[in-house]
């Protein structure tokens, strides 16, 4: 096997346990987004034209609410500006990726995919730019028609799942479970903490710039404690 | 909802689009370029400083109950997290989660 199959591979089995999330997550935006008044067609390309699913629940929730389109494309976006930050960071590794791959990862870059490859690649420096697009492709082989899919069986089975199962607790759930494992030093501790309660405290502010305002506080906060810890120590 | 069809399909453009070209930024465009020290000591943070942000409100004031605060869900998650840190294991923490949660509203409800 080549090098870019095995990693391609690695990918692939690293991906896996989303599986577990990514189903019953775009089941329940099937639901929600039939619910509230779009047809089964517009759902399932929703999810495949922009596979975020918090961004897509945001949208459709002010769709529902009757906002106007721009207040929803800005807060759906808004959620999404995240993923500027992903794309920052993840994009040194990239070198030498050709750009029509690069535009290729570009459209699977989600939280979940994001955190494996980031992790994957700073636990080996030596791979290959090939090694490194297809591991990160991997991470979506699955999980990408899973989160079509899911959603297109959400969209028809819609108001049939009863509320007594907490679909809605999947996604914080998720999120939670992706973070636990992220709190290795006292920098990465003090950053979350500085999020949630910078986030709590600006909720008011509309259109997640709460949420935006909170995550650049943290990362100096981040940053800092990591300049603090390592003068500490010589 | 008062959205006609040709909204419903313009606001899924628009986000899909936005969206996109917000994925492609860096990648895309300076994906060759050396970033400087400070940036990158910045965007090692960048998951746990927007991912528990993004949590907190769905965890404190879920819509399930009308954003009342609910001692299942605040339970669940403080077990995943728990999980989470303990053995950093992420499909151990959603499993516990999860398991924790059924079990909590079963003996609620």
């Amino acid at each position: 096997m080549t090098t870019t199959k095995r990693a391609l591979m690695l990918g692939i089995r690293d991906g896996l346990p989303f599986i577990v999330v990514v189903a019953p997550f775009a089941m329940l935006f099937g639901v929600v987004a039939t619910e509230a008044g779009l047809s089964n067609a517009q759902t399932v390309v929703f999810s495949f034209a922009v596979i975020a699913g918090a961004a897509q629940f945001a949208a459709v929730q002010l769709m529902a609410e009757n906002a106007p389109v721009l207040i929803v494309v800005a807060t759906a976006l808004a959620v999404n500006l995240r993923m500027a930050m992903y794309s920052a960071s993840i994009a040194p590794y990239l070198r030498g990726v050709p750009l029509w791959k690069r535009a290729a990862m570009s459209y699977l870059l989600v939280d979940q995919s994001y955190a494996i490859g980031l992790a994957k690649y700073e636990a080996e420096p030596d791979m290959t730019p090939s090694a490194r697009a297809a591991y990160f492709v991997g991470t979506m082989v699955l999980n990408m028609p899973l989160w079509y899919g899911g959603t297109l069986v959400g969209a028809l089975v819609g108001s049939r799942i009863p509320p007594e199962y907490a679909l809605d607790f999947a996604v914080p759930i998720t999120f939670l479970a992706l973070v636990g494992p992220m709190l290795k030093s006292a920098a990465h501790v003090m950053a979350a903490f500085t999020s949630v309660a910078l986030a709590l405290l600006l909720a008011f502010v509309p259109y997640n710039l709460g949420l935006m305002i909170a995550a650049v506080a943290a990362m100096m906060v981040g940053a800092q404690v990591e300049l603090l810890v390592e003068r500490r120590k010589v | 909802m008062s959205y006609s069809t040709a909204e419903i399909w313009t606001t899924i453009a628009l986000v899909a689009l936005g969206t996109y070209l917000i994925r492609f930024s860096f990648i895309g465009l300076i994906g060759g370029r050396e970033l400087p020290t400070w940036v990158l000591r910045h965007l090692r943070y960048t998951p746990v400083a927007v991912l528990p942000g993004l949590v907190a409100p769905l965890v404190l004031w879920p819509d399930a109950t009308g954003g009342a605060l609910d001692a299942p869900r605040l339970i669940a998650a403080a077990v995943t997290v728990l999980l989470g840190v303990m053995f950093k294991n992420m499909m151990l923490a959603i499993l516990g989660g999860a398991t924790t949660l059924f079990v909590m509203l079963m003996v609620a409800g």
